[in-house]
């Protein structure tokens, strides 16, 4: 699913022989494992589209599309890490239950008796507490396995039972719901997107953001006299990277606001309400920003920063980084506090959108956030795994499965098909990799 | 060798027990700037944990170490760097997924004002430490997983040497290697010695060490045999050292097992 369509490996292709993709991908060095992901991805929107009757590749369900992939996405951020310094963290789901439930109980019953309902400081003191809660629980998990030596695998085991005992221990077995007004819009919906003019706004932030980027390496490459990518090069990747930002905004402000919605906005606004009704686009929504954010986040933690630096070089090798004078064991402690913050995130974000928590929250999540990492490039050996890659195989994940949904398969059965997507995409990229070794 | 001077390094009464076993028996051991000291040995005569105690990878059960006559303490590598020992492993102990400049500078990276990773600044200066080594070497982009093993050696000798060391411990650094690279590791050596850098040149190639060193340490059983001046010794005495643990007649042993190890003796 991942590798077969990536065509030939960039290394390899050298010479005159080149064909145009060949020069391409050389001169551009963009990742063909990404590349064959973009690919696949594309394959998997276009058959769902026709088997679905036209339905999946439709602003509407791509807007729910990027709801639906936020959670899984922001965990995925956390997992890349772990897995690439050679563990794994089997709690993320429990965990996420846990924080949603402390998050649930904060601004359910802690709060209004002292502040009243729907005070303005109760959604930032519920996700301060939240994001604590799950820093806490991180230190903790990653300190017995950095320090006292115990395998992830097995403590994240014990954590994935603990945390979700402890999650039902919160409130007794009780949903606690509604939440507050304004945490309500972590979760998306009607009143948690920024609007079209706003949307626009983050698109063309993104396209200055790479074209930034793209100038600011050269300039760097120059000050040293390394050689430069070819002009035509950049320019293609700053133009087809800017189109796809703009592009994606477009969709997404194609999908208006439901027609109540609309017209309570229009009471509000003051506008005159036609009879054919208004287009209010209702743009990014907010958990999908904050995927993006952390996604940015993480990724220039993991390319720009020394602890992303040791990440790596644990992952390639733990003893050359330990001999190479890394505290090993505080970085793994580190990968395990920055996951315990993400379930938080995830927490926040799920428990907003279902309005309510309850202590079955995120059950599974682990299962999908690794197999979204995986099918993402991330090599369960370790060393290897990009945060691109991963949240292009949580997308994967997600469209799997609500396409499916679409077409009103089974759930039994498309649990079957994303099994099986998972082992047949690594199993593609494990001889794909032996191959090109 | 000028008995007098302090000692660039020295190692007095060095243990290390794993177990029951004594992997390194009280040996003492100097090292002065400027000189080359061959540390040989058959298997498990406790060559490399001998050193690996001076690298900061092994902590010693008893014995102390003295850097220009002054004690100190190495409890991990970063001690180690700290004081300027460097050392390349006989594994070269790199990081097989990332490139050579992240390898040259792991664990002491460079950064920006921003306290980023100063990329470009890195690579500029991995190529002009290359360039010294390895003139030929040009792919600074692939991890060194991919490339040759004399590539690879050049990657973990540039990491030694960038950072000034004073003290640099090679384990076995020609093992990988083809004759030619062999010839160019040991060029390096002697213009590293020229440079006043004290070298412990660990290796099984006794003809290697009678090349480049100044000094023979012997060990065996973890024990130290005895330290000869190279001009005084032939290979068949060392051999015989190495193997039978005895010593030359007409050569002058410092540093013997059972001796009193007193400091420059």
């Amino acid at each position: 699913m991942v590798a077969e369509v990536s065509g030939a490996p960039a290394h390899r292709a050298e010479g005159p022989t080149l064909g145009i993709v060949g020069r391409f991908m050389q001169a551009t060095e963009v990742d063909a494992r990404l590349l064959g992901m973009i690919v696949a991805l594309a394959v998997v929107w276009v058959g769902f589209h026709i088997a679905s009757q036209a339905v999946f590749l439709t602003p509407r369900n791509l807007w729910n599309l990027s709801v639906q992939t936020a959670t899984i996405a922001v965990l995925a951020n956390g997992m890349v890490l772990i897995i690439v310094s050679r563990n794994i963290d089997l709690s993320v789901g429990s965990l996420m239950g846990f924080i949603g439930m402390i998050m649930g109980a904060v601004q359910t019953q802690l709060l209004p008796p002292l502040l009243g309902w729907d005070h303005p400081a109760t959604w930032l003191i519920t996700v301060v507490i939240g994001i604590a809660s799950g820093a806490l629980i991180g230190a903790f998990q990653g300190f017995i396995i950095a320090y006292l030596q115990v395998p992830a695998f097995i403590v994240t085991l014990g954590g994935l039972l603990v945390w979700r005992g402890a999650a039902w221990w919160v409130a007794s077995g009780k949903t606690l719901a509604p939440m507050d007004t304004t945490f309500q819009l972590f979760g998306g919906g009607g009143h948690g997107s920024i609007g079209a003019t706003a949307s626009w706004i983050i698109g063309l932030l993104a396209c200055a953001g790479l074209v930034g980027t793209i100038v600011s390496g050269r300039r760097q490459r120059r000050r040293f006299n390394f050689p430069l990518r070819p002009v035509w090069a950049e320019i293609t990747l700053g133009v087809i990277g800017s189109a796809a930002a703009l592009g994606a905004v477009a969709v997404i402000n194609a999908y208006p606001m439901p027609v109540g919605l609309a017209k309570a906005y229009a009471t509000a606004h003051n506008l005159q309400w036609p009879d054919d009704g208004l287009f209010i686009s209702l743009g990014i929504a907010v958990p999908v920003l904050i995927a993006i954010g952390s996604a940015l986040i993480v990724s220039f933690i993991s390319s720009r920063t020394r602890f992303g630096r040791y990440v790596f070089a644990i992952g390639g090798n733990p003893e050359a980084a330990e001999l190479g004078g890394i505290n090993t064991r505080w970085v793994i402690m580190k990968t395990f506090i920055l996951m315990g913050v993400l379930c938080a995130v995830a927490a926040m974000i799920a428990t907003a959108r279902l309005n309510a928590a309850t202590n079955a929250l995120g059950t599974n999540n682990e299962l999908y956030t690794i197999a979204a990492v995986i099918i993402g490039g991330t090599s369960f050996a370790g060393g290897v795994g990009t945060i691109a890659g991963a949240m292009l195989g949580a997308l994967l994940m997600q469209s799997l499965q609500s396409g499916m949904q679409l077409m009103g398969i089974d759930a039994p059965l498309q649990n079957v098909v994303v099994g099986a997507v998972l082992v047949l995409a690594v199993g593609i990229d494990t001889y794909y990799r032996r191959r090109t070794a | 060798m000028a008995e007098d001077r302090i000692p660039l390094v020295e190692m007095r009464d060095i243990s290390v027990a794993f177990g029951g076993i004594h992997a390194v028996d009280h040996a003492t051991i100097t090292l002065y700037g400027g000189e080359v000291v061959g540390l040989v040995g058959g298997n498990g005569a406790g060559k490399s944990t001998l050193m690996k105690v001076l690298s900061g990878a092994q902590h010693s059960d008893s014995g102390h170490v003295f850097i220009d006559g002054k004690p100190v303490t190495i409890n991990n590598p970063r001690d180690a760097k700290a004081l300027g020992i460097e050392t390349i492993y006989q594994t070269l102990a790199l990081a097989d997924n990332v490139d050579a400049s992240a390898n040259v500078f792991l664990g002491r990276e460079m950064r920006t004002a921003w306290s980023t990773l100063d990329d470009v600044a890195m690579e500029a200066a991995t190529r002009k430490v290359m360039g010294r080594l390895n003139p030929a070497f040009v792919r600074f982009k692939n991890p060194v997983k991919q490339l040759s093993g004399g590539q690879r050696q050049s990657v973990a000798i540039a990491r030694a040497i960038h950072f000034n060391a004073r003290i640099l411990i090679m384990d076995e650094p020609t093992a990988a290697l083809g004759p030619a690279e062999s010839a160019q590791v040991r060029d390096l050596i002697r213009q590293l010695k020229r440079e006043g850098i004290g070298i412990f040149l660990i290796s099984h190639e006794i003809h290697d060490v009678f090349d480049l060193a100044d000094r023979i340490s012997v060990m065996k059983n973890g024990r130290m045999v005895g330290t000869v001046n190279k001009s005084e010794v032939t290979t068949d005495e060392v051999l015989g050292m190495i193997i039978g643990g005895t010593r030359p007649a007409n050569a002058k042993i410092t540093f013997a097992f059972g001796d009193a190890p007193a400091a420059g003796a």
